[in-house]
């Protein structure tokens, strides 16, 4: 059952969309018939058991995963075509990685700065400016010539979004961005994130915070099996949800 | 048995000459060797990871040919085969200058590369596909990522075997005096058989080799430390 | 191509075995006797040393340190002719060339070996150790009996590169007349002179077939060994870094 809501913009077009996208990994169909739209500045919360392909799906958005049927479009762009100059498109799509994927031979600052140097053709001095304003942004001025293997991984994955912010991207995917942290340090990644949402960034995130997701998201997708089952605001989600595979999922997710 | 010792022909001038020369000669070819290794390093490296069968045969070909015949053998067959079939007036010009010594330069800087091509391929490998990820997930192309990402982390993960290699590039300089290159063992040789002073003249090569080598095994960990990525 | 063809028609016999039964037995049979002897008759030698290296006691693995660093600095081409220059002195006779050949390669292979069972026995997990000496094993019955037959085992595929390495090293007799290979090639080379290139392929590609024969049998049984002691990470990983260390 997809359920496809618009926030209405200002000029009406919503930033991500998915239009019958199918996907398979040989036999495996990891991503069935996905219909739905992403508004500008709303953040929507994927959720679901593992293997229900969020991942993928949130991957498929900047080609790190190609598809075989279907229709993606960012930002007003066709994500599939052919013609498409992909580098140029990727560093418009901001993407946060579960494991932070940091560089480890570059400093925290030089980390920041690389894409907008390379890829943007940015002069380094005013570069390196916005990636010390970005570090304050999320709270990390002191770590600036910090290397990321001296950072906590709460701290690590901080930099990663400001990595993220660095290319002015009109959307942020997480993909899981808090799962490969210890718990204690999950908390100051949600503040970041929850910043963002308020600041009004489109966001797409992947995640088990469900604390996060009732306080920022606009809308929940529940996936399973490949399949887009639901999409809910957060409350009717978590109070009420419509099908019974959701409603296993939030038991499996309370009761440990 | 009884050897006696005669150093004193380390203090006639024109013996000291000769031996720098043949220290100079090692080290010119050492170091020319050594930055065309490097290079082939880098570009079979780089034949390997593209996207063209061809190109990738090519390179382990290279790689393998290099590795399973001795270095000796390509030497001879630099020096006397492949200089054979040069046209007349390349095979003059290079007789002119020095054909040794170009000879025994290309035969170990290939081989060599070959080895340190190796290296390089694990280094590149050992770094997990997630940099690359991230790398093109913020618009890098293939090549950037390759060369402000990868490169950097896989070098510094060679970096013990390429200087192990180093090592061995420079002892096996000695080779080319198989073909005549004035390098330090041979003059050696000359210089025993002007001398008969085998003991000494032994003695002070070899002192000089394994002093040569050991500085190169200590700058190497300098190094190392150096580029070391900084972990807490 | 046809050169080539006529060459080896020509001199088959010379490359294998030298100018025996008329002569001194040389070619590839010398070549591959010296190696084969060598690398075992060094493989001793390399454990003494490796377990010198690895000894608590300082009178023991200092010396044999240094033994390693000397043989790993200087070239093989000196030790030949420093082998050359001292045996005969110290037996008080004239040496044969092959003889020389051979005792430069066993020590020259014996510190190579030393550092392939070093890292062996390093790769093993301690608990080996442990166990051993909580059933009452002695230090020398610990190290024989149980590390290193594991060590060993661990190292087979970089114990065949060395042997490769020996074989390629061989070639180096050249530098003193020794019999084998590469010499039978350069006389062949020296009969014929209008075919140099043709000549040196040959040879080349004779070392090539052995070498990369043997380099591919040390793969497979690195594969092998990497399975069936899949979940023993230090061992395996010594092995890929032994080879390396090994390798030329």
């Amino acid at each position: 059952m997809n359920n496809a809501m618009d926030k209405t913009t200002n000029n009406g077009a919503p930033m991500i969309s998915f239009r019958g996208v199918h996907k398979w990994y040989g036999e495996y169909h990891a991503l069935n018939d996905i219909n739905a739209t992403v508004g500008k500045g709303e953040v929507i919360v994927v959720c679901g058991p593992s293997g229900s392909g969020k991942s993928t799906l949130i991957r498929t958005v900047n080609r790190l995963e190609p598809i075989q049927k279907g229709h993606i479009e960012f930002d007003g762009q066709d994500v599939c075509s052919p013609n498409l100059d992909i580098n140029k498109f990727r560093s418009h799509v901001g993407f946060v990685f579960q494991s932070f994927n940091l560089f480890p031979h570059l400093s925290v600052t030089e980390n920041i700065e690389l894409a907008p140097v390379t890829v943007l053709g940015e002069k380094r001095n005013s570069a390196r400016e916005r990636a010390l304003k970005l570090l304050e942004r999320v709270g990390l001025a002191s770590k600036a010539s910090a290397y990321p293997g001296q950072l906590s991984g709460g701290q690590q994955q901080r930099v990663a979004i400001a990595r993220a912010l660095a290319m002015n991207p009109p959307a942020i995917l997480f993909d899981e961005p808090t799962s490969a942290l210890d718990p204690e340090m999950v908390g100051e990644v949600l503040q970041v994130m929850k910043q963002l949402a308020r600041e009004g960034m489109t966001m797409m995130c992947v995640t088990h915070e469900m604390n996060f997701a009732r306080e920022v998201a606009d809308r929940v997708w529940f996936m399973d099996h490949g399949v887009l089952i639901e999409s809910d605001t957060p409350e009717e989600f978590f109070r009420n949800p419509k099908s019974e595979r959701a409603q296993r999922f939030l038991n499996d997710l309370r009761s440990h | 048995m009884t050897i006696q010792l005669d150093f004193s022909l380390f203090t006639q001038p024109e013996f000291l000459g000769q031996v720098g020369k043949g220290l100079l000669g090692t080290l010119e070819l050492a170091a020319l060797a050594f930055a065309l290794a490097i290079a082939m390093a880098v570009l079979i490296a780089v034949m390997r990871m593209s996207n063209s069968k061809a190109c990738q045969a090519v390179a382990a070909a290279y790689v393998e040919y290099h590795q399973n015949v001795p270095l000796l053998v390509h030497i001879f067959l630099w020096y006397f085969g492949v200089a054979a079939l040069l046209p007349a007036g390349v095979q003059q010009w290079i007789n002119a200058h020095n054909s040794e010594f170009i000879f025994a330069f290309i035969g170990i800087g290939l081989c060599l590369g070959a080895y340190m091509s190796e290296d390089l391929r694990g280094g590149i490998r050992s770094i997990p596909t997630s940099q690359l990820e991230a790398s093109r997930a913020l618009g890098l192309s293939y090549l950037q990522a390759f060369r402000l990402v990868i490169l950097p982390q896989a070098v510094r993960v060679s970096m013990p075997a390429i200087i192990n290699h180093t090592v061995l590039l420079f002892k096996n300089t000695s080779l080319a005096m198989t073909v005549g290159a004035v390098e330090l063992t041979y003059v050696t040789k000359e210089v025993e058989s002007q001398t008969f002073r085998t003991f000494e003249i032994y003695l002070a090569s070899t002192v000089m080799y394994l002093g040569l080598s050991l500085l190169l095994m200590w700058f190497g960990a300098v190094i190392e430390n150096r580029i070391r990525i900084r972990n807490r | 191509m046809n050169d080539i063809i006529n060459i080896i028609q020509d001199n088959w016999e010379l490359l294998l075995v030298g100018q025996y039964p008329h002569g001194p037995i040389g070619g590839l049979a010398v070549t591959l006797f010296l190696s084969l002897v060598g690398i075992v008759l060094a493989f001793p030698l390399g454990v003494v040393l490796a377990l010198c290296r690895l000894s608590p006691f300082r009178f023991l693995s200092w010396p044999a340190t240094a033994i390693v660093y000397v043989v790993r600095g200087v070239p093989l081409i000196m030790f030949i002719f420093w082998t050359y220059f001292i045996v005969p002195q110290i037996l008080g006779r004239p040496v044969a060339g092959i003889t020389t050949m051979l005792v430069t390669l066993v020590i020259y292979q014996s510190a190579y070996l030393a550092e392939i069972v070093r890292a062996g026995m390093q790769g093993l997990p301690f608990g080996q150790t442990e166990a051993a000496r909580a059933i009452g094993l002695s230090y020398m019955q610990t190290t024989f009996k149980v590390l290193l037959p594991q060590a060993i085992y661990n190292m087979v595929p970089a114990i065949i590169s060395q042997f490769v390495s020996s074989i390629k090293d061989t070639a180096l007799g050249y530098v003193i007349s020794v019999n084998e290979l590469t010499f039978a090639a350069s006389q062949i080379n020296a009969n014929l002179l209008t075919m140099p290139f043709q000549v040196y392929i040959l040879l080349a590609s004779i070392y090539f077939v052995i070498c990369a024969l043997l380099t591919q049998l040390a793969r497979y049984l690195e594969r092998r060994i990497a399975l069936r002691r899949a979940g023993k990470a230090g061992a395996s990983a010594a092995v890929a870094s032994a080879m390396q260390q090994a390798n030329v």
